[in-house]
């Protein structure tokens, strides 16, 4: 069974290349792949997050906005019945804010910069370990 | 010709260029003669030298108007106004699902309070001032005059640019609100208004740069640029209130300049000559004025890379050094700590004095397009035109910008120009040093960019408050409904209503909400 994934923009940033790219890469390198495209409210992305099963959120950040925006996410999961889910961000992240995003909900970070195939490794491996825990 | 050597748009190049690759002579005539290929002015930039223009603006009006205060005192020559997302999306800073954008990546402006704030001992008469702002431009354009107003300086003197281009939202941006047709109407209302009213600004910046920067190559922006050009202007015409020379001399258009040096050179000088035709050919434009191809570039974006992001201020001197080569009329140099925030004063400063240091010490500036005649770039001019040329016709077949957006045709050309892209730098087939090449390991750099302060936002909200506790309840109400009857009437411009509404103190978010109910909003078409 592919690993099911939804990509989504939360907030107003509409700077989608980034997205659009991991959620082309992804879908080559054999995930299942949802986009929901940009100015999604935290609601809506867990409400879809639910609908269509999947195991892990991706969120792209290029406003700035990214520790309010991810810990609402992570509230509307939880408050969606979704906390199995795993919610991972990626975009313009500052070092200094990656421990506030972990401390936020999200099982990981990919800052400006990381290479395509270490995000495709990591959420193999994150992926691999939700399969065995479930 | 060897295939594997070729431009960053894919456009093949010989070992070298002679004498047979020349245009003939009467298509590059000197620098200020139609077309224009070697530039608008006969001096170049020896009158006219381009605009330094830095965008920023951030938190708070009071915030932003003491830097804009800053850059004016260090030499810039114009003003750039960055806005935060809420108002570029039209809500309020005291709606409840954009609490943590506002102020975020520009300043928040709710209502004419926040503007006069922001144009507070600046004199608008003395200056020119440029808006990134799409959705809601009419909107701030009318808080710019009755800012000028309070002031009190005529429309006539205000001068600047506002973006106003949201075709390009739909498909890279995103800060649409209403769909495309009754927004089009609303840009042809401020393209009349200020052709009455403001002569001297620039009613539209038609943006190519956010094509480019999702991914679009060089051709691909200057010809999507060019579309969405022809599209406002066939939606004036069309309305039969103007003729094209009544306001062509008000549309301007602004791209970025990425690293293919004589790609981006030659696309400036491309998009010049192919633009004066256009408005000769097709709109029957008389006056030579209207077919000039006002550009404003961005040197850095996409082109600036995270890994060893020092970089990036070389990178930044060789595209700005391309883009008067390519005879600008204003230029953003990006900072080099952009990919990671928000650039602070050091690294903004730095990046000003790249555009000083080339305009000032180098001699550029001394003799009008000076690689006319030269064999390549003339001959790379001709072929970035020409494939400028295959592309638009491609997107008229399709039935032209707006179907080609609601369809998400021109969406799909863009995501898979940068999915190719992707796949050239991570092969290495595409060089980017420290990325791809001469790596080294290494941390992202502690940098000390901009962060929000948290009793800015307060500030904000407290003023927006204010505000509408102060305003005359009757006037907002008043004004409102004069808005709402005229959107129902398409022969009526809505740029003196917005003006009224303005100077009641209506909030964005109040005179965009009587539009979406009269307007809808726009659906996104998502592809990947």
């Amino acid at each position: 069974m592919p690993v099911r994934v939804l990509v989504a923009k939360p907030g107003l940033d509409g700077h989608d290349r980034g997205a659009k790219l991991v959620a082309r890469t992804l879908r080559d390198a054999g995930f299942e792949v949802i986009y929901l495209g940009i100015r999604q409210r935290p609601e809506s992305i867990a409400a879809v997050a639910l609908q269509e099963d999947v195991e892990i959120v991706g969120l792209s950040l290029l406003s700035g906005a990214h520790v309010a925006l991810t810990q609402k996410t992570a509230e509307a999961l939880r408050a969606a019945g979704a906390d199995d889910v795993l919610l991972v961000v990626g975009g313009t992240i500052p070092r200094r804010d990656v421990p506030r995003l972990e401390a936020a909900g999200a099982a990981a970070v990919y800052p400006t910069g990381t290479p395509l195939e270490t995000l495709v490794d990591s959420l193999r491996a994150l992926s691999g370990t939700l399969q065995t825990s479930s | 010709m060897d295939p594997t050597v070729s431009s960053e748009s894919g456009i093949p190049l010989a070992p070298s260029y002679g004498p047979a690759d020349l245009p003939p002579a009467e298509s590059i005539p000197p620098p200020g003669v139609f077309p224009f290929t070697r530039g608008n002015f006969p001096d170049g930039y020896r009158g006219r030298p381009w605009t330094i223009r830095q965008y920023s603006g951030f938190g708070t009006a009071e915030e932003s108007n003491e830097r804009y205060r800053y850059l004016l005192g260090q030499g810039a020559t114009g003003l750039s106004v960055a806005f935060d997302l809420p108002t570029q999306c039209g809500y309020d800073s005291d709606h409840p699902d954009v609490e943590e954008e506002v102020g975020r990546v520009g300043v928040a402006i709710d209502t004419l309070a926040d503007a006069e704030i922001l144009f507070g001992q600046i004199p608008l008469d003395a200056i020119s001032t440029s808006f990134t702002i799409n959705g809601t431009a009419a909107i701030i354009l009318a808080f710019y005059v009755a800012v000028g107003e309070k002031q009190g300086v005529d429309r006539a003197k205000l001068r600047g640019t506002i973006q106003n281009d949201i075709l390009k939202e739909y498909v890279s941006r995103g800060t649409w609100i209403w769909p495309p047709r009754p927004s089009l109407r609303l840009i042809a209302d401020t393209i009349e208004f200020c052709a009455d009213e403001i002569p001297r600004f620039n009613a539209i910046s038609v943006a190519g740069a956010h094509f480019r920067d999702a991914g679009a190559n060089a051709a691909q922006e200057m010809a999507f640029t060019l579309m969405d050009g022809m599209t406002y202007c066939e939606e004036v015409v069309r309305r039969g209130r103007m003729t094209i020379d009544q306001f062509a001399p008000q549309v301007s258009f602004f791209f970025y300049t990425h690293g293919d040096f004589f790609e981006e050179i030659a696309k400036y000088r491309a998009g010049r000559r192919r633009w004066a035709r256009i408005v000769r050919e097709r709109f029957g434009a008389k006056d030579d004025r209207s077919c000039m191809f006002r550009v404003g570039c961005v040197a850095g974006g996409a082109s600036l890379h995270a890994p060893q992001a020092r970089n990036n201020i070389v990178r930044v001197a060789y595209e700005a050094l391309a883009s008067v080569l390519g005879g600008v009329q204003s230029m953003f140099t990006a900072a080099w700590d952009e990919p990671f925030a928000i650039p602070s004063e050091d690294s903004a400063t730095l990046a000003l004095r790249t555009q000083q240091v080339l305009a000032h010490e180098t001699g550029v500036t001394r003799v009008a397009d000076p690689l006319g005649g030269s064999y390549f770039v003339e001959a790379l001019t001709d072929a970035v035109e020409g494939r400028v040329v295959e592309i638009m016709d491609d997107l008229e077949r399709v039935g032209g910008m707006v179907k080609a957006i609601e369809d998400g045709y021109l969406q799909r050309l863009i995501s898979e120009e940068a999915f190719r892209v992707e796949q050239a730098m991570r092969s290495a087939e595409r060089s980017i040093v420290g990325v791809n090449k001469f790596r080294v390991d290494e941390d992202q750099p502690e940098i000390d960019g901009y962060e929000l302060d948290e009793k800015g936002r307060t500030r904000q909200l407290e003023r927006l408050a204010e505000v509408k506790r102060s305003r005359s309840a009757v006037d907002v109400r008043t004004t409102l409904s004069a808005l709402a009857t005229a959107a129902d009437r398409d022969d009526d411009n809505l740029m003196p209503y917005l003006v009224d509404c303005a100077k009641a103190y209506c909030t964005v978010g109040e005179m965009v909400d009587v539009l979406k109910e009269r307007w809808g909003e726009f659906q996104q078409p998502v592809v990947f």
